[in-house]
């Protein structure tokens, strides 16, 4: 009996999370630009991006998962390193491993729309060369993990390779910016405080970004529980 | 923690060092072997000092990578890594390898930009200030970086490989801003001007060698 409760609960979290990102995504896609937005379903026209802002409902909420993940894996190496809890450096793989998948994801939506924007898919703008180091720092983190054996030895080494790595990525935010100028949306938009979403484009952004973050603890949930399920069956194994 | 100990163990391993000379050996003929590679890459072209002084970076960001991780990836070989742990604090330890790796790198750049000042005719240096402070700064940054990098690749199985790519990313700000302040020093900038550049590799050296010595208890303990 409980098990089955437990089990309908976990159905409803999938339904409900593939529910909402169905509707973000038709919103995003589905409503129209206009010139003067007068009714909830009209996005307006972000001069200089037209269509091509509807990337804003996927790559920002991506991008931000991304980060999510880093500093989620980061908490539980610490957790780790205080506790020695094996459970932690689980939590810590499962949370990195998303966050690297979301990593390429946003790479390549930002890529895309950086070919029909800028005109080549790759150029070292400051967003692309920081999104480009975390891929870095995450490809390193499981090159590292792979080339130790002793569990208890990988579940260390690689929390404090991911705590030196979070401890250096902020200095990119000082340095990159001294190097090259960026042509990212973000930054242009906020200084000439030109464009503003209206309402209906921030509801959609804001459901995007729940959404996306939801999705992520999700999946975060059910690797944890396989990564558990794994460790037992190599206990009972042995 | 006690300084002796950590002296001790820098004393320990230069000795060990001077009578192999397996690192700075091997070291030195990278260097030469570097340069001359792109002595031959240059030929009669005219390159610009701005493209120089990346390279410069690039020659020392490597030979770093085949050198400093030396010191923990030998006690790991030899297997003294139990005997270390054992007669020294893992600070202690921290601390004296951190100032060998110090004194091995400021002994190799030294000797990598002279050469590469005497070599490398169409690079020179506008403004000596900013060249040496950024020269300062940079290696003990790099070294601080390396030295914990080399502390967790001594663990793993692929060692050498693993080197580089772990630290390219922990070292990118690092190296982004010694370029551009390398690039500033080739085209004579104020030494003010560079002022930026400086903050941002002492707040890299501070944080990194922080880390490090909170960390590296849990790196060096098995």
């Amino acid at each position: 009996m409980d098990l089955f409760v437990s089990f309908e609960r976990k159905m409803a979290t999938k339904s409900i999370i593939g529910l909402w990102l169905t509707a973000v995504i038709v919103a995003a896609f589905a409503f129209p630009t206009v010139p003067n937005p007068a009714s909830w379903h009209e996005f307006p026209i972000v001069p200089g991006l037209e269509e091509k802002a509807r990337i804003i409902f996927f790559h920002v909420p991506m991008a931000w998962t991304t980060v999510l993940a880093f500093i989620v894996s980061m908490i539980y190496g610490i957790r780790y390193l205080a506790k020695k809890n094996m459970d932690d450096d689980l939590k810590s793989a499962s949370s990195a491993g998303l966050g690297l998948i979301f990593c390429i994801l946003a790479t390549v939506t930002g890529s895309l729309w950086a070919k029909f924007s800028w005109g080549s898919f790759w150029n070292w703008d400051p967003r692309e060369t920081s999104i480009f180091v975390l891929l870095l720092v995450y490809g390193a983190y499981f090159a590292l993990r792979s080339a130790l054996e002793v569990e208890e030895k990988r579940a260390s080494l690689s929390a404090v390779y991911a705590i030196i790595a979070g401890a250096t990525v902020p200095f990119f935010i000082f340095v990159i910016p001294r190097i090259i100028s960026s042509l990212h949306p973000d930054p242009i938009v906020n200084s000439r405080g030109k464009i503003e979403m209206n309402g209906s484009m921030l509801t959609v952004f804001l459901c995007s970004l729940a959404g996306f973050t939801a999705l992520y603890f999700w999946m975060f949930n059910l690797r944890i529980r396989a990564g558990r399920l794994e460790n037992k069956q190599h206990s009972i194994g042995e | 923690m006690n300084v002796r100990a950590a002296i001790t163990i820098f004393s320990k391993d230069i000795r060990s060092e001077l009578r192999t000379r397996y690192a700075l050996n091997a070291l030195i003929m990278f260097v030469i072997t570097t340069l001359s590679v792109i002595l031959f890459a240059i030929g009669n072209e005219s390159v610009s000092p701005e493209v120089l002084s990346g390279v410069l970076w690039i020659i020392i960001f490597f030979s770093t990578m085949s050198g400093l991780s030396r010191t923990f990836v030998s006690e790991e070989e030899r297997g003294t890594v139990l005997t270390l742990q054992l007669v020294a604090r893992p600070v202690e330890v921290y601390c004296g390898k951190l100032l060998f790796n110090l004194v091995l790198l400021f002994a190799l750049n030294t000797f990598t930009v002279a050469l590469y000042l005497i070599f490398v005719t169409s690079f020179s240096v506008s403004s000596y200030s900013i060249f040496i402070t950024t020269l300062v700064l940079g290696t003990l940054g790099l070294a601080s970086a390396s030295t914990i990098i080399a502390a967790i690749i001594s663990k793993a199985n692929t060692k050498g490989t693993l080197y580089p790519v772990l630290s390219f990313p922990i070292l990118l700000p690092l190296l982004l801003t010694v370029i551009n302040a390398t690039k500033m020093a080739a085209d004579g900038a104020a030494l003010s001007e560079a002022a930026g550049e400086f903050q941002v590799l002492a707040s890299y050296l501070v944080v990194i060698t922080a880390v490090s010595y909170l960390l590296f208890e849990h790196v060096w303990k098995d």
